[in-house]
């Protein structure tokens, strides 16, 4: 095999690979990301109607929120809206709520200590991890600099 | 009957006297859906809501192996090595159904090769006036795989065009040196490819080019060109990787290879309808469906000779992560219709 029929059939995997359909990606990822911003919006609503203050409406909302992506997540609904929306249904809470569930009802099989208590977080995991250390460097440049974000 | 096993070319080996007596299968729903769907023994589903998919998967290869038993008319003392592999860590579904039935075992990896591994090296071995009875097979299930290699089954996440469906499936063959109504003419064991691909969502093109390198030092072994086959079936290229293979034969060999060469990742699935993007994968893969469809084209439609070369992208997740390129491996088997045949 010489160095130029492989670089050859690199040009030719790039070139004849299937596209993927960016465009109707992001509006799926549009429609559906908007649609679960919606029914959060509506649920903080009914809150804001029973006398929370805004303020206060907002942590029972993503209660919610979170309740119901862990309910289609074990009735299997949730990874099909993924499937369409990709990020928009990814990035929201509900989505956050989806890579916590998911592992659990996985590792199940392997038990509730090494299967459950140790992979719950395989997903979520590099997300707190890095979203904690973003925290982390924001506060310390407000620490510093004394500007307020 | 005289067995014999003579060295025709680099990993070459013409055979005589072994014959593929009966196969089994067991398919999943999603397969059975499929276009290829009623050529298969068994549609299985789950029973029972504690079982594991790794439980499932073993259920698979065991009912796939009882079935080309008992089409062969055999029993399990009659088998004299058992021969295969399955895609999970430290090959647990094949030992696992092992304690079962007790009989001598070879376990095998290759990935999604794995089927034509075990029929070469099982071809090989009876041939050579070992056991007189093999039994090959392999197995994957779609969700034991995904948990082992991807993510967790409910987790949310998009398919890439190049990603291909790890079927869930199962095959088995017996191998014999009595006559059969298949016999294997030669078999090309393959050397490891890499022409550098690195994405872990596209098996395809990493495999396409140990494909065509088996299939051609076959060929050039047995001094055949693919028109002396009814079909060169690949395994789990899918769409893409066939279309790789093609241009790579077309333009590194100048051979258009276009009437012969499909896939059996190809051609387990309705690419549009069953939403599987590139197609099928998985070791139990191609030995469902030779076991069902090619088989039955071997015995009852027609077809006199069938070359069939899974491919195995020969990865781990670890490896993956760590950006290295994709190994390869192709293994190629020659088959020749014994009767009913004579059609062509």
């Amino acid at each position: 095999m010489s160095q130029s029929a492989q670089a050859r059939y690199q040009y030719w995997v790039k070139t004849m690979r299937p596209k993927k359909p960016v465009a109707m990606n992001l509006v799926a990822a549009f429609l559906v990301g908007g649609a679960i911003s919606e029914v959060g919006q509506i649920i903080q609503w009914v809150f804001l109607r029973q006398g929370l203050s805004p303020e206060k409406a907002s942590t029972p909302t993503a209660i919610v929120l979170i309740g119901l992506s862990a309910l289609f997540t074990g009735l299997g609904w949730y990874d099909r809206l993924t499937k369409l929306g990709g990020m928009g249904a990814s990035l929201p809470i509900t989505g956050f709520a989806n890579a916590m569930v998911a592992p659990a009802m996985e590792f199940r099989a392997e038990g509730l200590v090494l299967g459950v208590g140790a992979r719950l977080f395989t997903v979520a995991g590099p997300v707190l991890a890095w979203g904690m250390a973003a925290a982390f460097v924001v506060g310390l440049v407000r620490l510093v600099f004394g500007v307020a974000i | 009957m005289t067995r014999r096993v003579a060295a025709i070319g680099e990993g070459s080996y013409a055979v005589e006297g072994v014959y593929i007596l009966a196969s089994g299968t067991v398919v999943g729903d999603k397969e059975a859906q499929g276009p290829l769907g009623h050529y298969f023994d068994v549609t299985w589903s789950p029973s029972g809501s504690s079982r594991s998919f790794e439980r499932e998967e073993r259920e698979l290869l065991q009912r796939s192996q009882e079935i080309a038993l008992a089409k062969a008319r055999l029993d399990w003392p009659a088998v004299e090595l058992v021969l295969g592999g399955d895609l999970l860590d430290q090959l647990v579904t094949t030992s696992f159904v092992g304690r079962a039935h007790g009989r001598p075992l070879l376990g095998m990896f290759a990935a999604c090769a794995t089927f034509t591994e075990a029929l070469a090296v099982g071809s090989l071995l009876v041939a050579g006036g070992g056991p007189a009875v093999v039994l090959a097979s392999a197995v994957s299930h779609h969700y034991a795989a995904e948990r082992q290699f991807r993510y967790p089954v409910e987790l949310g996440n998009q398919r890439y065009p190049t990603s291909s469906w790890t079927a869930t499936a199962a095959g088995s063959s017996v191998l014999a040196s009595a006559p059969g109504p298949i016999a294997v003419e030669a078999v090309t064991i393959g050397r490891v490819v890499d022409y550098g691909q690195k994405d872990p969502n596209d098996y395809g093109s990493a495999m396409a080019p140990a494909a065509v390198d088996t299939i051609h030092r076959h060929l050039r072994a047995l001094g055949r060109t693919v028109e002396d086959y009814d079909a060169i079936f690949t395994g789990d290229l899918g769409e893409f990787g066939r279309r790789l293979a093609l241009k790579l034969a077309q333009e590194e060999l100048g051979e258009d290879w276009r009437a012969r060469l499909d896939d059996c990742g190809r051609v387990l699935y309705d690419l549009q309808r069953q939403d599987v993007h590139n197609g099928a994968s998985g070791a139990g893969c191609s030995a469902a469906v030779f076991g069902g469809y090619l088989s039955h084209q071997l015995t009852q439609g027609g077809w006199r000779r069938l070359l069939l070369a899974a491919t195995g992208a020969l990865l781990s997740p670890t490896t993956a992560q760590q950006g290295e390129s994709i190994p390869s491996i192709a293994h190629a088997v020659s088959l020749r219709a014994e009767r009913g045949g004579e059609a062509r």
